[in-house]
């Protein structure tokens, strides 16, 4: 029986072959249930303090080792991929959100507003992510919020230039020419015709920001501009390691293996959606 | 040539004039009154006005702008708040490890990044292709300030073969922030690079060398990589600025006395004028070295040269 070959099947087929991907999506899934589930996942309370075990290395009982107050590490690297996904997805999501709206109307209208917001979004590329976000949190003062909102604004400029791109293009597509001359609205083009074709490198950009969001955010805890003590958060966590380097190892080596190794997977699971989606590959 | 590079010089005043908007707005758009702030919570009325006539802020912001300007034209950037001293002299004396710094690891990032990226595209496919992509990807996916920690942890604390820290000018100190600093990308150099020399090997001018007879290692390293090497140019500009953004945590990390360290002091207790100067320093970098490549890049590219 020859199986009818839809978008997703085609799609499916390809991403399927990459076996890294394959396996970046499957730990991304075990990170989010952990997440969720953190407090059936950890097995001690992260906040819950006992001096008589400052500083230990990794035993059964806490297979991370515990921190200068005794806490287990591991329970707080647990907690703390709740600040890390919740971080770096909300603030990809906002700044996906704002970027592909002004992309779409920059695209679809042209002229003055075209012009207005791709300077605008020139100007915030030439800045390097992590020195506008230190601006903004500058002006809104530390916390995890204000993170969220500077590393959305680092997000917008790029979501934007993609989905001009792709709206330009689609603009003078058939499809998108037949709606018009049929009397659909600006708005029914613009939402119901133009966007779905641009979500594919929206998608992509997605993924792959997701990582860049989460090493930006963990940054500026580890600055003292995010996440501040003892919130569980694995910049923080590093920031409070810096202190006993050469004392207590483990407290620098497990919480930064957290966050390479979700970024990781996030790039890998990014570059194989990128491969997959691409109608060039095989 | 000329007219082409005149154009690209005019293009950019507009870009400098929003900047410096900005960078003057910058203490406008903070909550509160900025003379307050900067006089301190202790302050009382009396000292606030007088700060307030002294830094001009009765007066209407296109006056305050233009003064503003004006004092920037002479090198006043003003005083910070923390230490009392002229910001220009703060950043005179942090300029330099900065940019000693950054050029250390573009330097070694550039290098080895180019390398692997061209040893990636000649295996493509093959192991040393697949070695090379995942070390590129592990680079681009470590955050810089657990790799300069690990660094530390490792070469000087338990081997003792570099310092852990310090700025005296020994070239020893150098090497583990410079190493930290490049990472990131040196990894993106090497992807942007196999990526490059891919998109050359599918032209037909390689198909030709290879035709008449030309070795694959010549075909290789001087039809192909010299091409290739053009995109990558650019690259290594953007990439610049990307640095000088990730030495704000390595310095920290490693207690290197440049600028980045000094902005994250200065926000720390909201050094303002410091805050504001180094936006401004930053900016300017970025637009003067995009307009660099720009023009490199139509150096060494005549289709752009003649358009």
């Amino acid at each position: 029986m020859k199986q009818k070959k839809t978008p997703f099947s085609i799609f499916w087929h390809k991403f399927k072959q990459r076996k890294t991907a394959m396996v970046a999506g499957i730990f991304i899934v075990v990170l989010v249930l952990t997440a969720l589930f953190a407090p059936m996942v950890a097995p001690y309370d992260p906040f819950e303090t006992d001096y008589s075990l400052s500083m230990m290395g990794p035993t059964l009982d806490h297979p991370a080792g515990t921190d200068v107050y005794g806490r287990d590490i591991l329970s707080r690297i647990i907690y703390g991929s709740r600040i890390s996904l919740a971080v770096g997805f909300t603030s990809v999501f906002v700044g996906a959100l704002v970027g592909v709206t002004l992309g779409l109307i920059s695209g679809f209208f042209g002229g003055f507003l075209d012009g207005l917001i791709m300077r605008t979004s020139d100007v915030l590329f030439a800045f390097p992510g992590i020195l506008l976000a230190i601006a903004i949190v500058a002006i809104l003062g530390p916390g995890l919020i204000n993170v969220v909102v500077a590393v959305s604004v680092f997000s917008m400029p790029t979501f934007a230039r993609i989905v001009r791109g792709s709206t330009l293009a689609l603009k003078e597509s058939l499809y998108v020419k037949a709606a018009t001359s049929v009397g659909a609205s600006k708005k029914r083009v613009m939402f119901v015709h133009i966007l779905p074709g641009t979500l594919g490198g929206v998608i992509i950009y997605f993924t792959m920001r997701i990582g860049t969001s989460i090493i930006t955010a963990a940054s500026l805890s580890f600055l003292g501009l995010g996440a501040q003590p003892p919130t569980p958060e694995w910049g923080a966590m590093l920031a409070e390691s810096r202190d006993y380097i050469g004392v207590a190892d483990h407290m620098t080596i497990f919480p930064g293996i957290a966050i390479f190794l979700t970024v990781l997977f996030f790039n890998l699971f990014g570059d194989g959606l990128r491969t997959a989606l691409d109608p060039k590959t095989k | 040539m000329i007219k082409y590079f005149l154009k690209r010089c005019i293009a950019i005043l507009p870009v400098l004039l929003v900047v410096s908007i900005l960078a003057f707005a910058f203490v406008h758009l903070l909550p509160g009154d900025p003379a307050r702030m900067m006089a301190g919570d202790d302050a009382d009325a009396a000292t606030i006005e007088m700060l307030r006539q002294e830094l001009g802020l009765d007066k209407p912001l296109p006056m305050q702008y233009f003064t503003y300007m004006g004092k920037l034209a002479k090198g006043d950037l003003g005083m910070s708040l923390r230490t009392k001293i002229p910001v220009y002299d703060e950043l005179r004396l942090r300029y330099t490890p900065t940019m000693y710094l950054a050029m250390a690891g573009m330097a070694w990032s550039v290098i080895i990044g180019v390398f692997f990226g061209a040893v990636a595209a000649i295996y493509n496919g093959k192991w040393q292709d697949y070695t090379a992509m995942l070390v590129s990807v592990s680079g681009i996916s470590v955050p810089q300030f657990w790799l300069g920690l690990l660094a530390i942890q490792l070469f000087s604390v338990h081997l003792g073969w570099l310092p852990v820290a310090g700025y005296t000018g020994k070239f020893s100190e150098l090497i583990l922030p410079a190493f930290t600093l490049g990472a990131t990308v040196a990894a993106i150099m090497a992807r942007f690079t196999l990526s490059a020399f891919l998109d050359v090997l599918d032209e037909e001018y390689i198909s030709t060398a290879r035709a008449k007879g030309v070795t694959e290692t010549l075909v290789m390293w001087k039809h192909a990589f010299r091409n290739a090497l053009i995109p990558v140019i650019t690259m290594v500009g953007l990439q610049f600025g990307f640095l000088l953004g990730g030495s704000v945590v390595v310095e920290t990390v490693f207690a290197w006395p440049g600028l980045g360290r000094y902005m994250i002091e200065a926000v720390a207790v909201r050094d303002y004028p410091v805050l504001q100067a180094l936006l401004l320093l930053y900016s300017f970098h970025f637009v003067f070295i995009n307009l660099l490549v720009d023009m490199v890049y139509a150096l060494i590219n005549p289709e752009i040269r003649y358009e």
